[in-house]
C-alpha cells in the first residue's frame, strides 16, 4: 500500500514533469551505457589478446643455446653452448617442474615444389608434444606428426594454413606430396586457423613441420636450433627457467648466474604484463564512466529538489498529518531509486543489444565487447551509490522542512 | 469554565518570538489557557493576533519560545520533531479552511493516509476508512477525487481524515472559510454531533455566527487573551 502511494507519486510526476524526467532518465541511461560499453570493450580487447598470446602458447618459455658470457672455472667466456636432442630429453628428467618440452630445428631456405610451384618458407624439425604446447591444432581429418614418424623417420610434413592455401590453394592437400630440396614428403596435417600475435620465427601459419629425426638426417644437423618448454603451473615458471639453466651449466661447464649462456623468452612475463596493462585501462576507462553516471546523478539529484520544492505544500499536510522523517525520506529515496532503476535497466539492456549486434568482422581489430558478470555488478554498485547520493540530499531537504512554512507554501 | 473533566490542553506563560535578525516579533505574550475534555471552543481575533501562531503550536506543528504546554499532562513543548509527528497523528485532528486533501489521491486514500503513517494494518485501515467516511455522509464517494467533489464535501473528508487515528482534539481553522453559507452550516452541525459525542473542538475563526455555536469563546488580540467566557447563544 505504502509504495503503491509511492508509485502513484512518481507516475504523477513522471507526468507533469515530462521533459525534465526524460532528460534526466537520459543522463542516467547515457552513463550507464557508457560505462557499461566501455567496461565490455576493455574486457573483449583483453580476451582477444589473452587468446592471441594463447596462439604462441601457454605458460611456455623458448630458449636458445648461446654463448657464455663469463668465464667459469677456468675456462674462457665466449664458449658456444651447442645442445642435442638427447641433452634436452635429460632437462626433462632433471628438472619436475616442466609438464612438456620440444627442441626444434629450422631453417628458412628449403625449397618446397607443388606442381610448377616453388616456395621458401619455414621449415622446422620437431617432437610431436610440440603441438600442444605451441596451441597448433591440426584442422578435422589431418593430424600433426606421431611417434611413429619419428621412430621411422617417415617423410611426412604438417604444414600451416596459409602454407596450404599457397601451395594447394583450394585443393586438398592431407595426402598430397610435398617435394622438399629434392625429397619427397606426404602432407599428414594442415592446422587450423589461429590467432598468434608474436613468434619467434615465422607464424606458424607459413611454416612446415617435419619430424625431428628427419630433419637432422636431411640436414645434417648435430645441434638443435632452440627448445620450447612449457609449465603446467605458471607461478612455478621461474623455478622451472632455474633449474633448466642450472641443469644446463653442470652438463656445458658455466656460470649457473650466466644470463648468456642460455637465452630465454618467457612468454608468462607477457601475459602479466598484458594483466596489469588492461587492469589500468580498465580502472582508466571505469573511472571515465563512473564520472559519466556521477553527472547524470547530478541531474537525477536536480530533478528530485524541484519535486520536493513543488510539493512542499504536499509535504507539510503530511507532516501535519503524522509523516515522520523516514516517511517523507523514504517518499523521494523511493522516487530517486525508480528514476535510477529506470535508466540502469535502460542502459544495460542498449548495452547488451551493442554487445550482442556487434559486427564479427571487427572482432580481429577490437575483439568482441562482451558484458561480463563483474562489469554489471560493478555498474549497479556504482549506479546504487550514485542512486542513493542524489536521492539522500533532496530527501533530507524535504524531511527537514517546517511544516508550518511548508503548510503556508503555495505555488 | 463549563468544560468538565481534567484539563486536556494546559497552557501556562506560553510566548512565541520571532527572530528575524533585524528585528524580533512578539506573536505570543504569556498566553495561559486550558481546556478541558469534551469543551467546544472557539478562538477569535484579528489577523495578526497570534491566533494561528497559537493553533500551530496546539497542535504540535511549532512550538514555543517559553512557558509549559501539557497535551492531557504529558509537557510536549521540548519533544523531538518524531514525537511531535507521533503526537499529531494519534492525537490532534487537523481540519484546514483550504481542506489540504492531497489532489492525486482519492477520498478514501486521504482518509486513510493517518492510518498508513499510524502504521495501521490493512484490514483495520479500510475498516475505519469506510466507516468515517459513512459517518460523514460521503459513502459512495470514497473512489473520488478532491477535484470531483464539491467544498463542502472536501471538507467532510478532511473532517473524515482529522478523525482516523481517534484524536484527543480536533483543531479547525477557519473551517468554513471557503464554503458557502449551506456548507458551511453543515459542517458547523458536524462539529455540533462530534461535540455531543464527546469529543473535544478548538475552532479558530474571525465569523461571530460560527463562534456564537461553539460554547467558549476566546478573544485574543496583540499575542494576548483578551477575553475568555461562555459564548452567548443565539
Amino acid at each position: 500500500m505504502v509504495l503503491r502511494n509511492y508509485l502513484r507519486q512518481f507516475l504523477r510526476d513522471v507526468r507533469t514533469q515530462r521533459l525534465r524526467f526524460f532528460m534526466t532518465l537520459f543522463g542516467i541511461v547515457w552513463g550507464t551505457v557508457s560505462v557499461t560499453l566501455l567496461l565490455a570493450f576493455g574486457e573483449g580487447m583483453h580476451r582477444k589478446m589473452a587468446a592471441d598470446a594463447k596462439g604462441l602458447g601457454e605458460n611456455i618459455v623458448i630458449c636458445w643455446p648461446g654463448r657464455t658470457g663469463k668465464p667459469w672455472q677456468g675456462l674462457n667466456k665466449g664458449r658456444a653452448v651447442r645442445m642435442t636432442e638427447q641433452d634436452v630429453e635429460r632437462l626433462r628428467t632433471e628438472v619436475p617442474d616442466i609438464t612438456a618440452i620440444a627442441p626444434e630445428y629450422s631453417t628458412g631456405s628449403a625449397r618446397f615444389v607443388v606442381g610448377k610451384k616453388t616456395l621458401v618458407p619455414y621449415l622446422a624439425g620437431t617432437w610431436p608434444e610440440y603441438a600442444d604446447m605451441r596451441s597448433i591444432i591440426p584442422d578435422s581429418g589431418s593430424r600433426f606428426l606421431n611417434a611413429t614418424d619419428m621412430e621411422r623417420r617417415r617423410r611426412v610434413i604438417f604444414i600451416g594454413h596459409k602454407l596450404k592455401a599457397d601451395l594447394f590453394g583450394e585443393q586438398e592437400a592431407v595426402g598430397a606430396g610435398i617435394d622438399i630440396e629434392g625429397t619427397p614428403f606426404l602432407v599428414v596435417g594442415v592446422m587450423q586457423p589461429k590467432g598468434q600475435d608474436s613468434s619467434y620465427r615465422g607464424r606458424d601459419e607459413d611454416t612446415g613441420y617435419i619430424p625431428s629425426t628427419v630433419f637432422r638426417d636431411m640436414f645434417g644437423r648435430t645441434y638443435i636450433e632452440n627448445f620450447v618448454f612449457q609449465v603446467g603451473d605458471p607461478t612455478r615458471v621461474e623455478r622451472a627457467k632455474k633449474g633448466i639453466i642450472a641443469a644446463a651449466a653442470r652438463k656445458f661447464k658455466f656460470d649457473p648466474e650466466d644470463k648468456e649462456a642460455i637465452g630465454m623468452w618467457d612468454t608468462t612475463e607477457m601475459t602479466q604484463f598484458f594483466n596489469t596493462f588492461f587492469m589500468a585501462f580498465r580502472l582508466f576507462l571505469g573511472i571515465v564512466g563512473a564520472l559519466t553516471l556521477v553527472v547524470g546523478g547530478i541531474g537525477v539529484s536536480n530533478i528530485m529538489h524541484v519535486v520536493v520544492e513543488e510539493r512542499t505544500k504536499e509535504i507539510g499536510v503530511k507532516m501535519a498529518l503524522g509523516a515522520k522523517r523516514r516517511t517523507i525520506m523514504g517518499q523521494f529515496m523511493f522516487e530517486t531509486f525508480a528514476i535510477t532503476l529506470l535508466g540502469a535497466g535502460l542502459g544495460f539492456l542498449i548495452t547488451a543489444a551493442i554487445c550482442g549486434g556487434f559486427p564479427a568482422q571487427f572482432n580481429q581489430y577490437v575483439g568482441t565487447p562482451r558484458l561480463s558478470l563483474q562489469v554489471s555488478l560493478v555498474t549497479a554498485g556504482v549506479l546504487g551509490a550514485i542512486g542513493f547520493l542524489a536521492g539522500w540530499f533532496p530527501a533530507r531537504a524535504a524531511a527537514n522542512l517546517n511544516p508550518v512554512q511548508a503548510l503556508k507554501y503555495d505555488l | 469554565m463549563n468544560g468538565n473533566g481534567r484539563g486536556l490542553i494546559e497552557l501556562d506563560d506560553l510566548r512565541k518570538v520571532y527572530d528575524t535578525g533585524k528585528t524580533t516579533v512578539e506573536a505570543l505574550r504569556s498566553i495561559t489557557l486550558t481546556v478541558r475534555e469534551n469543551e467546544f471552543v472557539s478562538i477569535m481575533g484579528p489577523s495578526g493576533s497570534g491566533k494561528s501562531t497559537l493553533m500551530n503550536i496546539i497542535g504540535c506543528l511549532d512550538t514555543a519560545s517559553s512557558g509549559s504546554y501539557r497535551l492531557k499532562g504529558e509537557e510536549v513543548s521540548d519533544l523531538d520533531r518524531d514525537r511531535l509527528a507521533e503526537i499529531r497523528n494519534q492525537r490532534i485532528g487537523f481540519i484546514f479552511q483550504n481542506f489540504n486533501l492531497l489532489p492525486s489521491l482519492t477520498a478514501f486514500e486521504n482518509v486513510e493516509l493517518p492510518l498508513l503513517f499510524k502504521g495501521a494494518p490493512t484490514r483495520e485501515r479500510r475498516e475505519r476508512t469506510e466507516h468515517l467516511l459513512g459517518q460523514v455522509g460521503l459513502a459512495d464517494r470514497m473512489k473520488h477525487r478532491p477535484t470531483e467533489l464539491s467544498g463542502g464535501q472536501m471538507q467532510r473528508v478532511a473532517i473524515a481524515r482529522a478523525l482516523a487515528c481517534d484524536p484527543d482534539i480536533i483543531l479547525a481553522d477557519e473551517p468554513t472559510g471557503n464554503l458557502d453559507t449551506t456548507s458551511g452550516k453543515d459542517i458547523i452541525g458536524l462539529f455540533e454531533e462530534l461535540h455531543h459525542a464527546g469529543r473535544t473542538l478548538v475552532v479558530i475563526t474571525h465569523d461571530q455566527a460560527i463562534a456564537r455555536r461553539t460554547k467558549r469563546i476566546v478573544h485574543i488580540q496583540d499575542g494576548l487573551i483578551t477575553s475568555d467566557g461562555p459564548a452567548l447563544q443565539g
